[in-house]
């Protein structure tokens, strides 16, 4: 049995018959081929699934296509604008905080929302807002750098 | 993930007759225990009925008297509410250390205690708030309400609509966390209420439970003084790859002491 699922993606409505069991990322990645969001882990604990639906951020591998019915979804693909990368992204490439960049779009994305919701995180806020993403390369040290930069950039 | 039929109804009573028209059916709230759970194939379901459709299970109301939080009610909503903040500081803190802040805009309250991990946070303030779950049949005091590791009062396609959490006089919360995941070691929820002092310890044992001993102490002398020698027998406690039954009974008298110094501001 399928269902029909329709949601917004990246400012598009999309449309797409999916089994009930389809999770939001295998809908991002295998049905509308956005493979700018990663599945790093089968536990719900890498974060490298990162989007957000209706302006939250959560881990894609754990909501079903179905429960994002009628949503706003924004990946990693929906970021910069006009050719410009977004502030935050432009803030991790120039604060070098990623290596193999596996886990860069969900440390995006989670940056975005953590920053949407505190404007001006102390580095403290930073690091536990971020407990939810799994780096192994990087040490987090220049992430961390990078999201406090990126979260001025965005204040403007 | 096995093949399942997903609904999503917008009344409780659709919601319930989904569930008993089913050959083998499961509520879904947040889906960050029941989707990991069915990813793993532990559970393989027939029919998952989405409960995040139907308003009334949703929300927060404060009253003088009580704060009540609709079951679909997500962590993060509950960690941010400025009334939650103000009536019951203490249950705030502890809805924002749950997993991280994507578990937390996800996962519920309902789903929480409905699941009853012996690692999970909600079960203590519960417990220790002496709050009452309302389900779509009745009415459970706390007390009543866990009854086992992964067990509860809960029949079979009973849901739970919302919690009805009395509000102290003071109350703590601390646990140690898992620093991996983020769930509880050990930790303990303490706070003054009209029906006397209540202690939950949550993470330690199989299903969150009553400290009675402390809680016969900190009635005499509500301070962390009143905790020194008071000793949790290992026996009985979880024993895992996380920590020892002998950690564990230690980090009781840890945590409890932190929640009273907590509750104390
Ligand atoms: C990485 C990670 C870290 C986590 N860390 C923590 C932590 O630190 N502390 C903690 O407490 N939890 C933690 N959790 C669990 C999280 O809080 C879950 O959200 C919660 O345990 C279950 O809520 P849910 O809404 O997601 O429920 P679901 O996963 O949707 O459902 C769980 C169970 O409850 C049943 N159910 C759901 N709602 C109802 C209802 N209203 N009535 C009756 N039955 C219902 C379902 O049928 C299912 O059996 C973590 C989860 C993850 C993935
Ligand atoms: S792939 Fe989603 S949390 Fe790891
Ligand atoms: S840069 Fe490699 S996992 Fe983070």
């Amino acid at each position: 049995m399928t269902i029909s699922v329709t949601m917004t993606v990246n400012g598009q409505s999309v449309t797409r018959e999916v089994e009930p069991r389809t999770l939001l990322v295998q809908f991002l990645r295998e049905h509308l081929g956005l493979t700018g969001t990663h599945i790093g882990c089968d536990t719900s604990q890498c974060g490298a699934c990162v989007v957000h639906v209706d302006g939250r951020s959560v881990k894609s591998c754990t909501i079903l296509a179905a429960q994002a019915q009628g949503a706003n979804v924004t990946t990693i693909e929906g970021l910069a604008a006009n050719g410009q990368l977004h502030p935050m992204q432009e803030a991790f490439r120039e604060h070098h905080a990623l290596q193999c960049g596996f886990c860069t779009p969900g440390m995006i994305m989670s940056a975005i929302d953590l920053v949407q919701r505190n404007p001006n995180p102390s580095e403290e806020t930073v690091r536990h807002e971020l407990e939810g993403n799994l780096c192994r390369c990087t040490g987090y040290h220049n992430i961390v750098k990078a999201v406090m930069a990126g979260a001025q950039a965005m204040r403007g | 993930m096995y093949a399942f039929n997903y609904h999503r109804p917008s009344s409780l009573d659709d919601a319930a007759k989904l569930l008993s028209s089913a050959s083998d059916g499961k509520f879904l709230a947040g889906g960050q225990t029941l989707l990991p759970t069915l990813k793993q194939r532990l559970a393989s379901p027939s029919d998952v009925i989405d409960l995040t459709g139907i308003p009334q299970l949703s929300g927060i109301t404060v009253s003088g008297s009580a704060v009540t939080i609709g079951a679909t009610t997500r962590h993060a909503a509950v960690a941010a509410s400025a009334e939650v903040k103000k009536a019951i500081p203490a249950l705030a803190k502890l809805a924002s250390g749950i997993g991280d802040p994507q578990v937390r805009n996800m996962g519920t309250l309902g789903g929480s205690i409905a699941n009853n991990d012996p690692a999970a946070d909600y079960p203590a303030a519960v417990l220790g708030l002496c709050a009452t779950v309302h389900t779509n049949k009745r009415t459970i005091a706390a007390d009543d309400f866990f009854t086992g590791m992964f067990e509860t009062a809960l029949e079979e396609g009973e849901i739970v609509t919302k919690v009805e959490f009395p509000i102290p006089k003071r109350a703590g919360y601390v646990k140690f966390p898992n620093p991996a995941s983020r769930y509880v070691m050990v930790g303990a929820f303490v706070a003054e209420t009209a029906d006397g002092i209540r202690v939950a310890i949550n993470g330690a044992g199989p299903c969150v439970f009553r400290h009675t001993e402390m809680e016969a102490a900190l009635a005499k002398n509500f301070s962390p003084d009143a905790l020194k020698g008071i000793r949790t027998d290992p026996a009985g406690m979880n024993n895992d790859i996380h920590a020892s039954a002998e950690y564990r009974a230690h980090l009781v008298g840890v945590m409890a002491r932190r929640a009273v110094e907590a509750a104390l501001g």
